[in-house]
């Protein structure tokens, strides 16, 4: 079989699953459901970067969004009791004007991309199809896009540091221990020795 | 043969929907941050497709640091949405409103 064809069949059969799952995230009932087909649309989402050659990112986006964020995401909407009905108030009343603004806003974009880069259907051969895709990104990662890269880090590091400090929660009438005292304890303050005088049985 | 405009086209169509999306879901606040997960996407597709077709590297660091970006902002999101659940016991967009905005 002739490789363009294998190619045009892997691009439009997850291109129609990637937005088909999109479709149906954004109209599907229940919250969990529009979750659950996010997973399927980054799961096909990664196959088309496969194709555009990017295999460090798409696996990235596998374990990233799918086994870190959507996971977030599903215990969130499965924690919080939420009720389904207030929110859906109003989907019948905008669904025209979404679809129109969608459709006016694709049929712009297509013009604009027809016009300014319909020339190009040939990859540009450079460093990034010789060497492996992890190797070729990590030898720009830590040399030219170092700073960044550390900025990137510190933003991790704030976003743990923000989503712990924003959930804690301080219970009261609780009873817990305090490692720190518990440390510092010394014999003396175990037992309390009591003198008292013997009373009389009468 | 698939050229630059497929993956482009690709890209808007997704972004569109996500731009629907945020229209006809603006009462669920969790839906709404999944749109926004959903543009991100969207705009990583195109940076990917130029990447492979301009022969450049730039794209997909820039890929890279979206996706540090955007797991940043969806955990922090998400930890706004459960504090003000805890406090207000709702998502509805509607019912917040007491900055008057």
């Amino acid at each position: 079989m002739d490789k363009n064809l294998i190619i045009q069949i892997i691009f439009y059969g997850f291109s129609t699953v990637l937005i088909l799952s999109a479709l149906k995230v954004i109209t599907a009932r229940n919250t969990v459901y529009s979750a659950l087909f996010l997973v399927l649309a980054f799961f096909t989402c990664s196959a088309i970067w496969i194709l555009l050659r990017a295999e460090f990112l798409a696996i990235a986006l596998i374990l990233v969004y799918v086994g870190a964020v959507m996971v977030l995401f599903l215990f969130v909407v499965m924690m919080l009791n939420i009720n389904e009905q207030p929110l859906r108030e109003g989907f019948i009343k905008y669904l025209p004007v979404g679809i129109l603004v969608a459709v006016v806003v694709v049929a712009e974009m297509i013009i604009v991309i027809t016009n300014g880069f319909g020339a190009i259907t040939e990859a540009k051969a450079s460093g990034l199809m010789v060497t492996s895709n992890t190797k070729a990104l990590g030898s720009v990662l830590y040399t030219d896009y170092l700073y960044q890269f550390e900025i990137a880090a510190v933003i991790l590091l704030l976003a743990i540091i923000a989503a712990i400090v924003l959930t804690l929660h301080h219970q009261t009438g609780t009873k817990h221990q305090d490692p720190g005292k518990q440390v510092q304890v010394k014999a003396k303050d175990r037992v309390r020795l009591v003198k008292m005088d013997t009373e009389k049985v009468e | 043969m698939i050229g630059l405009t497929h993956y482009l086209i690709l890209s808007a169509i997704l972004f569109c929907i996500s731009i629907a999306g945020i229209f006809l879901n603006r009462k669920n606040l969790i839906v709404l941050l999944m749109c926004i997960e959903l543009m991100l996407l969207a705009v990583n597709i195109n940076f990917i497709a130029f990447a492979y077709f301009k022969g450049l590297i730039a794209g997909q660091v820039f890929v890279f640091f979206i996706m540090t970006v955007a797991a940043a902002e969806a955990a922090i999101g998400l930890a706004i949405i459960v504090i003000l659940f805890r406090n207000r016991n709702t998502i509805n967009v509607a019912d917040i409103d007491s900055l008057k905005g």
